[in-house]
């Protein structure tokens, strides 16, 4: 067992864990953040994307150990006195989600993208998406809430 | 009480109550389910696709840290029925023993041969390595035409062949003297190659028991709770009325659950025995063996046609992979197809047979279209290459033969009638929005000057059977049971309303709609309706989500118990209002008598009057609550006009989707958001078929795709823009007028695609590129083609 310390959506957490823990299992099943959800086993799918020191990684591919020290913010960590993150606001006015499922870890990848390309082309949305697997939507309302989240015209 | 509604909420794009708890991550995946003592479960699955059980030893498992028990599935086999087959659709079909754990033998690469139950997930995990079996490998049977040989290897040696059963249809004239009649006699082969349903949240289970009453909870990721309950009694003997089934969030189905599970079970049967509640979670790799795949069937079509190109008839010889086993609506899936095969054409003959096989896979049923996109493809790709035969426009040859916007009702020839369609309409508009003129012209010029990039252009005008299902025609099919849905409405004392519906989303946007449709009978406000569903305790009754099915039956369910509430409610203020029934107006939720506006209850109000119950008619029972079941009297049938321009490199064999447009007609909408939503979800489905995913399995029956790395679902990048349009000729055997929209994309989008792509080739001599029409497969083609081969991949 090792002793971590994490920074989670702005609580420090202290635990012992088991060095081959997942972040995601440990954000799940230790601190019952159960937001980030978990879509595959080979790091394809993205849903479990969250934000660790300002670069959205996959939390399934990164050990609860090597986020010692750090913080980390998940979809839970997003809103701001109760005001939703604008992409949330713009997944939900853009029908950009059916079940849901993968929705935290496209959001999470979608502020990356917008941290480093705050006005990007539908292209750029794609292509920053591409690890991130959606299976209901086809991905266009994705690509358009991204848009508009961006403070971008977008038609319908 | 309520600011009176005056905008209809039937056809508003309103963004979905569903959305809150999800972009915020306050979600309820089974998954995420977690009570007092919960135990993991991990299933030890066989490594091989055939083969004896001669030993399962779990005793070393037990020994490992954390481990709380652990089964062989001999100790499991007592009190465990074989899993349900609801669909035997023939009557002498074989129907093949199916245990949730195998005991004496394994069928397919993901066959479950043991549980252990542990404190967490990863010593679960740990402990099935000390699981030991000893196995005795049998010959896999993959390859379906050679199942059906006299001395081939058998996967039910009790049943003696691999031949599961054999369903005909023969409908019309008779095809052979039909076929001595036509000009043009074309025959092809297409292959439906097996896919993996890919739902975004795994499969889960979580059992929690009381144990002193013998009561059970099972939250499940399902699609189905009330069948799942009623199966799963019958499956582990626990009587139904102690299950309570729970369907929470789900994180989409696409078909892949539309099922009853061994794992479901398992983990009652585990919690059972125990008295401890347990959990089990399918990872993805895992899933991809043991939730069940969807198409799999090799498609033998001979059409039959004058040289001006009128259909005469068409000949349909179906093989079916089955997998292992006979899961809940295996066989009928490619019988669900059986009846589109001829689509929107008229033509005078239809013979139809399809026979399922029994191979060592993971069983095949329903994955997004379920039977139709499967026909959608064979008749789309044939009228193709018979356009091409008689040197017509495809879509000429199209208007040559499909029903008439005035000859609806139309009973077509495989007999089902189609209430309502115009075709003619929806490829009009598609064609302008596709620009396929322009496109045409420029094609041409591109062949002349033997372009390197060659555009194509596909159509696909289909149809569809949505709906399900009347309850007779089910019978006639022979499936296990009904298609009716069940709505009730509750007025709570303050105004506010719940519906409680039978369907079960899981993505579709049901609590929305369902919210539409109740807040425009009643005179409510949207914000006001809440929607119960997915738990067998708070929506006891209910047949649940498959099969586009459930605004075209379960929103009519919701439509009329909203209208019986409005009767009752009508009761309770002509006698207020002391005025006659009949002089009372309700507009909008209010009641008021006609001639004195001053004279006025909401509904709203009456309930309240109703739940204080002090002054209501004589001998009124005192509810304005409703309640109300629909059999469907007919299916419903969407239709449209989807067209794809491709841009092939005939150098590296790579596709590019340039345009997709698609025009739907679903009838009248509820939510056109929504809709399109679901338009964009099944159409890229669709061209994930026709482009990128495949199941692939190795010569000892492997699934070698067998993780989310090697097998290809598409991401934004691999995906075009779609160019959404609709017409709205509305279903006519309901009152909504509405024809279901979940499959429509996936079945339409398919052939479209590779329609188009062989398009694209044909003036290089390629006539067939099999799916998933990858670079590797597209270049074949060509250089087939080229070295003067056989055109086909």
């Amino acid at each position: 067992m090792t002793r971590i310390s994490v920074k989670v959506d702005g609580t420090t957490y202290e635990d012992e864990v088991e060095p081959r823990l997942l972040l995601v299992h440990y954000l799940r099943d230790r601190l019952g953040l159960t937001g980030t959800p978990v879509g595959c086993d080979t790091s394809n799918c993205g849903a479990c994307t969250v934000d660790l020191d300002g670069e959205s990684v996959k939390s399934c591919s990164v050990l609860a150990v090597q986020a010692d020290g750090s913080e980390v913010t998940t979809v839970q960590g997003l809103a701001r006195d109760g005001e939703w993150h604008p992409l949330q606001s713009a997944f939900h006015e853009r029908h950009a989600l059916q079940c849901g499922y993968c929705t935290p870890g496209m959001i999470m990848a979608a502020r990356d993208l917008l941290r480093e390309n705050p006005d990007p082309t539908a292209d750029d949305v794609r292509q920053a998406l591409e690890g991130n697997l959606c299976r209901c939507t086809g991905y266009q309302n994705i690509v358009r809430a991204v848009l508009a989240a961006s403070g971008q015209e977008v038609t319908t | 009480m309520t600011d009176q509604v005056t905008e209809r909420e039937v056809g508003r794009s309103r963004a979905r109550k569903e959305d809150a708890r999800l972009v915020t991550g306050q979600t309820n995946w089974t998954d995420n389910i977690s009570v007092n003592g919960l135990l993991h479960l991990a299933i030890l699955r066989s490594p091989m696709a055939h083969a004896r059980i001669d030993r399962v030893d779990v005793a070393p498992a037990r020994e490992r840290p954390g481990v709380v028990a652990a089964f062989s599935g001999r100790d499991l086999a007592e009190g465990l029925g074989s899993l349900p087959c609801a669909w035997p659709v023939t009557e002498d079909i074989v129907l093949p023993d199916h245990p949730p754990i195998a005991v004496d033998e394994v069928r397919y690469a993901g066959d479950p041969v043991a549980v252990v139950v542990a404190r967490d997930r990863y010593a679960a995990a740990d402990a099935l390595e000390a699981v030991e079996v000893d196995y005795t490998p049998l010959p896999p049977v993959l390859d379906l035409e050679a199942a059906l040989a006299e001395d081939a290897p058998l996967v039910h040696a009790d049943k003696g062949t691999n031949r599961c059963y054999v369903w005909p249809l023969a409908t019309g004239e008779d095809y052979a003297s039909v076929r001595q009649r036509a000009d043009v006699v074309l025959k092809r082969r297409y292959v439906q190659q097996r896919l993996i349903p890919n739902a975004m949240e795994p499969r889960a289970v979580v059992v929690t028991p009381l144990a002193a009453s013998g009561e059970y909870t099972v939250y499940s990721a399902t699609q189905i709770p009330h069948i799942l309950r009623i199966m799963l009694s019958m499956v582990t003997g626990v009587p139904e009325h102690k299950l309570r089934v729970i369907a929470p969030d789900v994180g989409g189905g696409f078909g892949s659950k539309l099922q009853v599970y061994g794992e479901e079970a398992l983990a009652l049967a585990v919690a059972q025995r125990l008295g401890r509640p347990v959990k089990w979670t399918e990872s993805r790799s895992e899933g991809y063996l043991a939730t069940h795949h969807g198409r799999g069937m090799i498609q033998d079509i001979e059409i039959a046609a004058t040289d001006e190109g009128k259909l005469l008839g068409l000949k349909v010889d179906l093989l079916a992979d089955m997998g292992a086993y006979l899961m809940l609506v295996t066989p009928g899936i490619p019988i669900l197809g059986a009846f589109m095969y001829p689509a929107i054409y008229k033509m005078d003959a239809y013979d139809f047979t399809c026979t399922g096989v029994f191979t060592t896979r993971t069983p095949t049923d329903a994955y997004r279209g379920a039977g139709r996109p499967e026909a959608t493809y064979a008749i789309e790709r044939i009228m193709d290459e018979l356009a091409v035969e008689l040197g017509l426009d495809p879509i000429e040859l199209r208007r040559r033969n499909w029903i008439r916007h005035e000859e609806f009702p139309y009973t077509a020839v495989a007999g089902l009638t189609y209430d309502s369609g115009n075709y003619e309409a929806a490829t009009d508009k598609a064609l302008a929005l596709f620009g396929y003129d322009a496109l045409r012209s420029e094609q041409q010029k591109r062949n002349e000057h033997g372009d390197v990039v060659r555009l194509g252009i596909g159509v696909s005008t289909y149809t569809e059977m949505c709906g399900l299902a009347p309850s007779r025609v089910l019978r006639d099919l022979r499936y296990g049971a009904g298609g009716w849905e069940a709505a009730s409405i509750r007025m709570l004392p303050t105004g506010k309303v719940e519906v409680v519906t039978g369907t079960s989303p899981h993505g579709q946007g049901h609590v929305t709609c369902w919210s539409q449709i109740a807040s425009d009978v009643l005179g409510v406000p949207f914000e006001d309706v809440e929607v119960l569903h997915g738990d067998t305790k708070a929506a006891p009754q209910g047949m649940d989500t498959y099969g586009s099915r459930s605004l075209v039956v379960g929103g009519t369910a919701v439509h009329h118990a909203a209208q019986k509430v409005v009767e009752k409610a009508r009761k309770v203020a002509a006698h207020l209002l002391e005025a006659s029934e009949h002089d009372l107006e309700f507009t909008h939720g209010v009641f008021s008598v006609k001639g004195s506006p001053e004279a006025r209850k909401t509904i709203q109000e009456i309930a309240f009057e109703t739940f204080s119950s002090h002054d209501l008619p004589d001998g009124m029972e005192p509810t304005i609550n409703a309640e109300h079941l629909v059999d469907p009297e007919n299916f419903s049938y969407p239709h449209g006009t989807h067209l794809c321009a491709v841009e092939v490199d005939t150098e590296t064999g790579r596709t590019t989707i340039r345009s997709y447009v698609c025009v739907d007609d679903v009838g009248r909408v509820i939510n056109p958001m929504i809709v399109e939503g679901q338009v964009h979800g099944g159409v890229a489905q669709g061209i994930a078929q026709a482009l990128y995913e495949e199941a692939v399995y190795d010569d000892e029956g492997n699934l070698v795709s067998g993780t989310m790395a090697d097998y290809l679902v598409p991401s934004a990048a691999d995906l075009p823009e779609f160019v959404t349009g609709r017409t709205e000729t509305p279903a006519t055997s309901n009152p909504l007028g509405a024809k279901g929209v979940g499959e429509a994309g996936t079945i339409a989008s398919t052939p479209a695609v590779v329609n188009a792509i062989v398009d694209a080739l044909r003036p290089l001599g390629v006539t067939e590129v099999a799916m998933p029409c990858t670079p590797q497969r597209v270049w074949e083609a060509i250089e087939q083609a080229r070295s003067g081969k056989d055109g086909s991949a």
